[in-house]
C-alpha cells in the first residue's frame, strides 16, 4: 500500500515461525535467476531511499535561502507575509492547526476504527462480516473532494449544535472557546472528516491482524473460562497492539497530509487574527495552506517560504513514524 | 475437589459431520485416563466436549450427556465459560501468551476470575509453579516474558496456568508432541503427581506415555475415513496393554496397525 508514512502492518506481521517474514536465509545459489531477482530487489529498495533522501533534499534546498532571508522565527511566529520585504513568515498557526486537527481524528477513527474490525473478525456472523468489511473499504474509495463538500454542506451545518454544547460546558477551557467561526467550517469540523477518511485504513489493516490471532491464542483463554470481550483482550488485542499501531500511522500520515477536504472546509483567517487554541477556530493546515496558495509561487522567495512549510510536514510525519517504530520495537520482546 | 466424569450416549457433530459415535464413558475422580487410538477417531474431539471447546469451532455440537459429578455440563442454564473455568485444558503446542510474563500467564485464568490482590495472586502464583514443577527454573526471571522459556518449560508453564484456577479436570490434548523426552518425562512425572488432586484425561499417540502415566486407557477407533469414531474399548492400562478384549486394540497398541 503506497503511503507517506512507510509504515506498513506486513511489516510486522511474524512468519509462520514467528521471526519477521524478510529474513535472508543466505540461500543464494549464484545462478542467473537469482542474481537477476536479488539485484532487481536491491535495486528497487535502493531507489526508496534515494526518492526519500532527494525530497528531503529538494525540500532542503529551496527552502533554505528563504529560511535565511526570513525576520521574524520561523517555527513561533503566526505571521505569513511572503511579498513584501523584509520578508516574514512563521508557521504557528499551521503547526497548530495540522496537529491539532489530525490529533482530534486519530482520537475518533482509531477506537472506532478497532472495534469496526473487532467486530468483523470476531462478532459478526461469517453472512455480515465479508459485506460489512467491503463496505468500510468503500470508505476509502470516496475522493477527497467528496469528503470535502459533505462535509461543508451536509455535515458542517449540523456540528452547530454540538459546538454549542460543547461551548457552554467546556468553555472556559481554551481548546473549546468559541472563536467566532461558523460550525461547519471548524477545525473540529474538518478532523471529524478527516476521522472518517482515515477509519478505512485504521479498518482494513486491523482487521488483518486480529484476523491472523492463532486459534491457538485465542483456545488458550477461552479455555481458561474467558468470556468472548476477556479473549479479545488477554488473546486478540495483544497479538494485534503492533498491527493497530502501524495502521495509525498510516491513517495519521493521510491526515497529516489530506489537502483538498480540508482547504474545502476549514475557513482560512484573515491575517493579524489574534492567536486562539480553540477547536472551533478556523485556520489553515500545512496542506492546506500551500495548495491555497499555488498560483503565487512566482519568485523562488515565496515558493521557498511554503517549501519551508512543506518540510516541516515532511519532517513532522517522519518524526511520527520514528515514534511509532520506538514504541513497536519495544514490545517486540515479548512477541518473538 | 476432583469430580467424576460420566458421557452418555455421546455423538459429536461438526455441521452434518459426525465426528464420534456412541460414547458412553465414566472416569472416575483422581485417576488418569489416556484416549489412544489413530488419527481423526475422534480422541481430540472427545476431549474438547468435556470443556465445550468444541463449541468454539463452528457448527459444533452434540447428542447425548455429559455430567461432572451429577451436573449436566450441557443443561440449558450452564454457562461454557463456567464449564471451563471448573475442566481446565493443556493444548498440543505450548500457548503462552506472548505479550504476558511468566506470572502473568499464570495468573491469567486468577485476574478471569475477577482476584486483584497482589500479595494473593503472589502466592497463587507461586503455588501453582510450584505445583508445575516449574517454580525453580523461573523464580529469578518471573517478569521475563514465557515465550522465551523452552518448550518444555512452557508447557510446564501452560499447566500451572490451568491449575491455578483450580479446575476439577484437566484435560490434555497430546501435551508431549512437541517436547523432546527429557521434557515429555518431566511432564509424565507432573501428570502423575497431580492425580492426587485432579481428574485427569491425556490423548497420547505415544503407546508407551499411556502405559506410564495413565490407570485406565480408552482406544477409539474408526471404521474408515469420514466415518465417525467410536470407543472400541475401555479398561485397566494393564489390561489393555496386556490381554485387551478386542482384536482392534491388541493389533493397535502392538503396532500392528494405525
Amino acid at each position: 500500500m503506497p503511503s507517506i508514512t512507510g509504515v506498513s502492518a506486513v511489516d510486522e506481521l511474524p512468519g509462520p515461525e514467528g521471526h519477521g517474514p524478510l529474513q535472508g536465509d543466505r540461500a543464494s545459489t549464484g545462478q542467473l535467476g537469482d542474481r537477476l531477482f536479488s539485484g532487481t530487489a536491491r535495486g528497487a529498495g535502493l531507489l526508496v531511499i534515494a526518492l526519500v533522501s532527494m525530497i528531503a533534499v529538494f525540500l532542503l534546498s529551496q527552502a533554505l535561502p528563504a529560511l535565511a532571508k526570513d525576520k521574524v522565527s520561523f517555527l513561533t511566529s503566526t505571521q505569513w507575509d511572503v511579498d513584501g520585504t523584509p520578508l516574514q513568515f512563521g508557521i504557528a498557526n499551521m503547526l497548530w492547526v495540522t496537529v491539532l486537527s489530525s490529533a482530534i481524528a486519530m482520537l475518533i477513527a482509531v477506537p472506532f476504527g478497532v472495534g469496526v474490525a473487532l467486530f468483523i473478525t470476531q462478532y459478526a456472523p461469517a453472512w455480515l462480516s465479508r459485506p460489512a468489511a467491503t463496505l468500510v473499504d468503500l470508505l476509502a474509495a470516496v475522493p477527497s473532494i467528496v469528503y470535502g463538500l459533505w462535509g461543508l454542506q451536509v455535515f458542517g451545518p449540523h456540528m452547530a449544535g454540538v459546538q454549542a454544547d460543547l461551548e457552554r460546558l467546556f468553555g472556559w477551557f481554551p481548546l473549546f472557546k468559541d472563536a467566532g467561526v461558523g460550525a461547519a467550517s471548524t477545525i473540529l469540523t474538518v478532523a471529524v472528516v478527516l476521522s472518517i477518511m482515515v477509519l478505512p485504513i485504521v479498518t482494513a489493516l486491523s482487521r488483518e491482524v486480529f484476523a491472523q490471532t492463532p486459534s491457538s491464542h485465542t483456545d488458550a483463554a477461552l479455555a481458561l473460562g474467558a468470556t468472548r470481550w476477556e479473549m479479545i483482550r488477554t488473546a486478540v488485542l495483544p497479538f494485534g497492539k503492533q498491527g493497530v499501531i502501524s495502521a495509525s500511522m498510516l491513517g495519521l500520515g493521510r491526515a497529516l497530509g489530506e489537502t483538498v477536504a480540508v482547504m474545502i472546509i476549514l475557513s482560512a483567517l484573515a491575517d493579524g487574527t489574534s492567536w486562539s487554541w480553540s477547536m472551533f477556530n478556523g485556520g489553515e493546515t500545512f496542506a492546506s495552506k500551500i495548495a491555497n496558495n499555488a498560483a503565487e509561487f512566482d519568485s523562488p522567495q515565496k515558493a521557498g517560504a511554503f517549501m519551508a512549510a512543506g518540510l516541516v510536514l515532511f519532517l513532522l510525519t517522519f518524526v511520527v513514524n520514528v515514534i511509532a517504530r520506538i514504541v513497536i520495537e519495544r514490545q517486540k520482546a515479548f512477541t518473538e | 475437589m476432583a469430580k467424576r466424569i460420566d458421557l452418555k450416549d455421546l455423538n459429536v457433530f461438526y455441521g452434518a459431520f459426525k465426528a464420534v459415535e456412541d460414547v458412553t464413558m465414566t472416569v472416575e475422580p483422581r485417576s488418569v485416563t489416556a484416549f489412544i487410538g489413530p488419527s481423526g477417531c475422534g480422541k481430540s474431539t472427545l476431549l474438547r466436549t468435556l470443556n465445550r471447546m468444541h463449541e468454539v469451532i463452528p457448527g459444533g455440537r452434540i447428542e447425548g450427556s455429559v455430567h461432572l459429578d451429577d451436573d449436566d455440563i450441557y443443561a440449558a442454564n450452564v454457562d461454557p465459560v463456567a464449564v471451563r473455568r471448573t475442566v481446565g485444558m493443556v493444548f498440543q503446542r505450548p500457548n503462552p501468551f506472548p505479550t504476558m510474563s511468566i506470572a502473568d500467564n499464570v495468573a491469567a485464568g486468577l485476574r478471569l476470575n475477577g482476584l486483584k490482590n497482589k500479595k494473593v495472586l503472589a502466592e497463587k502464583v507461586e503455588a501453582s509453579l510450584r505445583s508445575a514443577n516449574l517454580w525453580n527454573e523461573v523464580k529469578d526471571r518471573l517478569s521475563k516474558p514465557g515465550a522465551g522459556l523452552s518448550g518444555g518449560q512452557q508447557q510446564r508453564l501452560c499447566i500451572a496456568r490451568a491449575i491455578a484456577v483450580e479446575p476439577q479436570v484437566l484435560l490434555m490434548d497430546e501435551p508431549c508432541s512437541a517436547l523432546d523426552p527429557i521434557s515429555t518425562l518431566a511432564i509424565e512425572d507432573l501428570v502423575t503427581e497431580l492425580k492426587s488432586t485432579y481428574t485427569i484425561l491425556i490423548v497420547t499417540h505415544n503407546m508407551q506415555q499411556a502405559a506410564r502415566v495413565s490407570d485406565r486407557t480408552a482406544f477409539f477407533n474408526l471404521a474408515a475415513t469420514g466415518k465417525a469414531g467410536r470407543l472400541i474399548e475401555m479398561d485397566d492400562t494393564q489390561k489393555m496393554f496386556s490381554n485387551p478384549t478386542q482384536r482392534t486394540t491388541e493389533d493397535y497398541v502392538s503396532g500392528r496397525f494405525g
